[in-house]
């Protein structure tokens, strides 16, 4: 089971740390981690995703909420909740035909164009991990070259 | 004021009264404060020993003990005893020098990054940047190592930040927003553990260290008498609950008392109460939670749910749980006569006080420790090695008064007994201390003979030896078909000559009179005794529950 975990943690050195090494420690694992300074710069805010049942999930978020850095965490619920990660793919071009094609699968996933090359192209997408991964398959055949992802950012919905 | 200077005030208005420790390069601007402050310094030999003492004064005062080492190896030395400290919840304070603030990450002589290395070992790191942070480092850490579930607390102070001068504030008012240690236990929970309580046929009562911890002897004890429930233990738990009473089955676990993990298995219901169902007590989760319902009592939430399933868990602390639960079981009815499952209870316990196979040589190890159960006040503290000697004091050394009883039962770390002792003696002049030690674990850390004798602190140290690292001897005779590898320890050294060349009293025991004479004179000794008493270093400890197997597997002497 896929689970969205929000950290409200101290802003100081070695948080960060902290807070994988539990991960490490009590043989769980990070499947993606994402971390800011939130509006009171005293703390920030960590987004982290990471798969188990649901005792494993209840233990990482109670190894969590012991830790005296972390202010508070909460296991979010996936449809209550806005959650997107920024991608950025570099795709192989062989012909103009690809570069079209590309420029239409990135306008359906709402993706935007950057560094158009006459090899490559980059495509920049804001959405969910599991329409990256869609738009990943598709665009497999041409050759994804490199690819970056910053991790699941995620706030739930008010009025929850 | 400087740093330094600030850290000594502030220990002082923790109530600090002496430090375990050993000076270096890194540290030496707080050790000239001891020269200008009330607050004793104990010398050690090797900075793990300084961690133990501390640890020792900790778990017998309920007030962190303090031990200091300098940066780089002085810091890592005091690693294990940290990791010792967290893994049996003991209340510490460890304050390391560290290189000067510009000098970390450079490499410099003697640095270590203690407070990385430290990290999944400490309940709380602090490393203050400048001195004006050290007074309210201190209170924080002191506050954070003693309460909820007690736990060890590093503070890595750089040399520059122990020299520089500031103005200082000592705040007795502070905030730590994500430290909670106290919730106070739902009512709702506790008539619910009380229902399923009342509605089993056979209920037993498991007490972990949490109850010691957290004194909760009174309560425990009150609701056992109420109830008429069988009280086993943890190891650690060991001595929650007096060991002569009626009630009471000992230890469960790998080497636990044959009636306790006879009883336990039968149970349909365990009240379990401070514990972490370590491996070690429960022999395989699967097949504990399983087979009977579960009453979790604990102050950790992290721990509910951990290592067992269970039907009702009370949060908070278990002293405050039980009193209300005695509270609400005021106004229930309850049997009056013994039940069936009690008589059980009692006819196993006294089956097996009669029926256990004993070694049959004068000094054989239960007939030993009942020789010094015999003789020591029942208000002594006795604190123990690892390794055989630590399951046969489990299993024939009865603690009479709670809380006096301390071993290293999470991490299980050899030579932590005698420089606990000289903690907890440091914590208690008043009363005799004991480690129960065996030789391979004495040979560890017996260097604090120095420390005892010097410190004037006369600690007791039980030798009971069998030239070997006698647990390992014993799973290679049992598992590895007698291939004695690693274990021997040959003849050396001469355990009385050792004592008696540190100025402590050595006297070796080898009949049970000349047993009775050494206790006697090593309690009449204003110095520390070495008591050595060899042993037949074939004896094994049984009953054992092999690992991975569960408690009804128990091995018995044949």
């Amino acid at each position: 089971m896929w689970a969205i975990l929000s950290l409200v943690v101290e802003n100081k050195p070695g948080i960060l740390f902290k807070v994988t090494h539990m991960f490490r420690a009590r043989n769980f694992n990070i499947d993606s981690i994402s971390v800011g300074v939130m509006a009171n710069p005293d703390y920030s805010k960590m987004t982290i995703t990471t798969y188990g049942d649901d005792k494993q999930i209840d233990q990482i978020v109670k190894q969590l909420d012991k830790m005296i850095d972390v202010i508070r965490v909460d296991r979010l619920d996936e449809n209550m909740t806005v959650f997107r990660e920024l991608c950025i793919f570099r795709i192989k071009v062989g012909n103009a035909s690809d570069s079209m094609e590309i420029n239409k699968m990135a306008g359906a996933y709402g993706g935007k164009m950057h560094d158009v090359k006459r090899d490559s192209i980059m495509v920049e997408l804001t959405a969910t991990p599991d329409q990256i991964k869609a738009f990943e398959e598709l665009a497999a055949p041409f050759g994804i070259v490199d690819v970056a992802r910053t991790g699941v950012a995620a706030l739930q919905r008010s009025g929850v | 004021m400087s740093g330094a200077k600030a850290l000594m005030v502030a220990m002082e208005k923790e109530g600090v009264r002496q430090v375990f420790g050993l000076p270096g390069g890194a540290n030496l601007p707080m050790y000239d404060e001891f020269a200008r402050c009330d607050i004793r310094h104990i010398l050690v030999r090797h900075e793990q020993s300084a961690a133990h003492m501390a640890d020792g004064f900790g778990r017998v005062s309920r007030k962190p003990g303090v031990c200091f080492a300098t940066s780089g190896p002085g810091a890592t030395n005091i690693l294990t005893g940290i990791a010792t400290a967290q893994a049996d919840s003991a209340p510490m304070v460890a304050v390391t020098g560290q290189v000067p603030v510009s000098m970390i990450g450079r490499d410099a002589f003697q640095e270590s990054d203690i407070i990385g290395m430290a990290n999944p070992v400490v309940k709380y790191a602090f490393q203050p940047r400048t001195a004006s942070e050290i007074p309210e480092s201190v209170r924080k850490g002191f506050f954070i190592a003693e309460t909820g579930r007690p736990g060890p607390v590093l503070i890595d102070i750089p040399k520059d930040v122990q020299q520089n001068e500031d103005d200082m504030v000592f705040p007795n008012e502070f905030q730590i927003k994500g430290y909670h240690p106290w919730t106070d236990p739902d009512v709702a929970n506790v008539e619910r553990a009380i229902a399923i309580l009342l509605n089993t046929e056979r209920p037993v009562i498991l007490a972990g260290g949490g109850t010691i911890i957290s004194s909760a002897f009174a309560e425990l004890q009150a609701l056992a008498e109420l109830l008429m429930i069988p009280v086993v233990t943890t190891f650690k738990g060991k001595g929650a609950f007096p060991e002569n009473h009626p009630l009471s089955l000992g230890p469960i676990g790998m080497h636990g008392h044959a009636e306790a993990n006879r009883i336990i298995d039968q149970a349909d219901c365990v009240l379990a109460i401070g514990t972490r169902f370590s491996d070690r007590s429960v022999g395989t989760f699967e097949d504990f939670e399983r087979r009977r319902k579960i009453i979790h009592m604990d102050v950790d939430p992290a721990e509910i749910g951990k290592n067992q399933t269970t039907s009702v868990a009370v949060v908070g602390d278990v002293r405050a749980s039980l009193r209300i639960m005695l509270k609400l079981l005021e106004n229930k009815p309850r049997l009056v006569e013994e039940t069936a499952w009690l008589k059980n209870a009692k006819e196993t316990k006294s089956y097996w006080k009669e029926n256990l196979k004993i070694h049959p040589g004068e000094m054989g190890a239960a007939k030993i420790l009942r020789k010094l159960r015999e003789l020591l006040p029942a208000d002594s503290i006795v604190t123990t090695e690892v390794g055989q000697h630590q399951m046969w004091a489990s299993l024939f050394f009865d603690v009479i008064h709670p809380g006096t009883f301390f071993s290293s039962t999470g991490l299980g770390t050899m030579g932590w007994g005698f420089p606990a002792a000289i903690g907890a003696k440091a914590a208690r002049p008043d009363v005799h201390v004991v480690d129960i030690a065996g030789d391979g674990s004495f040979n560890m850390t017996e260097n604090s003979l120095a420390t005892a004798v010097l410190e004037d602190i006369p600690v007791i140290v039980f030798l009971i030896n069998n030239y070997s690292l006698g647990m390992v001897a014993q799973w290679q005779r049992t598992f590895y078909e007698r291939r004695m590898i690693g274990v021997d320890q040959g003849q050396c050294p001469d355990y009385v000559k050792l004592a008696e060349s540190y100025g402590a009293q050595g006297i070796r025991a080898q009949s049970l009179d000349e047993l009775g004479s050494a206790i006697k004179a090593a309690l009449a000794s204003d110095v520390a005794t070495v008591i050595d008493i060899p042993i037949d270093p074939e004896e094994d400890v049984l009953p054992f529950v092999a690992p991975g197997t569960p408690l009804k597997d128990m091995i018995l002497p044949s």
